[in-house]
């Protein structure tokens, strides 16, 4: 049997989720037995190819995680949304009550910094956006994993049922929304 | 002898004056709810205590007990529901567990746990609800408020204060602080009141006791809430202090 392809990504995210699924430990041998890596920060291939199993990262808080999280979407036949912020918006989408634009001046206009009185406008940065979604907000998403992050062993329970063909139930102690 | 109803298929004896919630926690039949509480009146707010009776869906926490009825709760449409119910309640507040010190005592959080929300599925409102700080021991974090009403109970019926009360309609409704100021600090209310130690959710907290308990170590944490709150059930009416309330509809 062929492995599986994932592909992994973090987007409004602080690559907490990523160090959880590295919590699976010496079970990683394991997964390489039945899975190979596309895209992912670990190995560092920049564009998703097709993949069977795409695992998003962070919510979606600026323009560029609307293009990544579709060429997910357009690659993967199925989509987890991993952890509280890609679930639910999370830390990010604190911001969420408040004017995009007061964020920015408060940050970079009244606050002491480094960025001399200016909001930084460098064509390279991704455009925020007005409020931070989670992804089921602008995708089709097949499976969620709730957790900041959520644990190893959640992780590995969930991927184990999935590649076996099970419908992935994470059960009392798993399921975690903190 | 009792008149008994049936429950998933189990007999259930009850009394006269009972609801199907009373009659099912006392048998030692977990009901799951949110805003029921064995010492308060039913409020039948939440609507978790969904069940379907000969049937059709009532609240079984406001729904009489009555001699030959077909009570069918633990089944896949009944808990649908209530997944949905629980999951509409997350996307409506600013329910994030991550900062939250109530994580792992958390009613909602708990029934989310044992009916597998994953996920709040609608388009979360992220509504702008400023926290009231005022006193100087206890906080209250309305972004979380799930307007069980079990505070406004409480403060009513058992304190004699009616401290909180829910204003509004529909979407706009929300709980508010009876005093000329609008805030805590400004009432009556004291460390000791009934009122403080019944919100399900994190709205209610007591400044400087967030996490004498670790997370991890919490009531959710050891048991499933379906494995705990018989636990609870079968308790007399917390003592009402005897005053009247006449500013409130709780008391009327």
């Amino acid at each position: 049997m062929s492995k599986l392809r994932v592909a992994t990504t973090s987007l409004a995210g602080c690559f907490g989720c990523h160090t959880s699924f590295l919590d699976i430990d010496e079970r990683l041998f394991d997964l390489l037995k039945l899975v190979e890596f596309d895209r992912t920060p670990l190995t560092d291939i920049k564009h998703c190819g097709p993949c069977d199993i795409g695992i998003v990262e962070g919510g979606i808080c600026n323009a560029e995680n609307v293009a990544v999280l579709r060429e997910f979407r357009n690659n993967c036949k199925v989509l987890i949304a991993i952890g509280s912020c890609a679930v639910t918006g999370g830390l990010p989408a604190q911001r969420n009550h408040l004017d995009l634009g007061d964020c920015l001046s408060e940050v970079y206009l009244t606050e002491p910094g480094t960025s001399h009185g200016l909001i930084p406008n460098d064509p390279e940065l991704p455009l925020p956006l007005d409020k931070v979604h989670p992804i089921h907000e602008v995708v089709k998403v097949d499976y969620f994993i709730p957790g900041c992050p959520p644990s190893g062993d959640a992780i590995w329970k969930f991927l184990t049922d999935l590649i076996a063909g099970r419908t992935p139930t994470l059960g009392h102690g798993l399921i975690k929304y903190d | 002898m009792s008149d008994t109803f049936t429950l998933d298929g189990d007999e259930i004896p009850f009394e006269s004056g009972q609801t199907v919630m009373q009659a099912a926690l006392a048998a030692g039949h977990y009901v799951p709810h949110l805003c029921y509480h064995p010492e308060f009146r039913p409020h039948g707010s939440c609507k978790v205590c969904t069940v379907k009776v000969n049937g059709r869906f009532a609240t079984s926490c406001t729904l009489p007990a009555q001699a030959g009825l077909n009570v069918e709760s633990n089944i896949d449409e009944v808990n649908a529901i209530r997944r949905t119910l629980v999951q509409m309640l997350f996307a409506e507040g600013n329910h994030f567990c991550p900062t939250c010190e109530k994580s792992g005592n958390c009613v909602l959080q708990a029934l989310g746990y044992d009916l597998g929300v994953m996920t709040a599925g609608f388009r979360h409102l992220f509504p702008d609800r400023p926290v009231d700080a005022s006193h100087p021991d206890i906080l209250l974090d309305f972004n979380r408020c799930i307007l069980c009403e079990l505070c406004v109970r409480a403060s009513c019926e058992v304190d004699g204060k009616c401290v909180f009360a829910l204003a509004g309609r529909g979407i706009t409704k929300h709980l508010i602080v009876n005093s000329e100021s609008g805030r805590l600090v400004d009432t009556e209310v004291d460390l000791a009141d009934k009122a403080l130690s019944v919100c399900p959710v994190g709205v209610i907290l007591v400044k400087r006791k967030g996490f004498a308990v670790p997370i991890g170590e919490r009531r959710y944490d050891q048991s499933p809430i379906s494995a705990q709150a018989l636990a609870d059930a079968p308790r007399e009416p917390a003592a009402p202090a005897g005053r009247p309330c006449s500013s409130c509809e709780e008391g009327s």
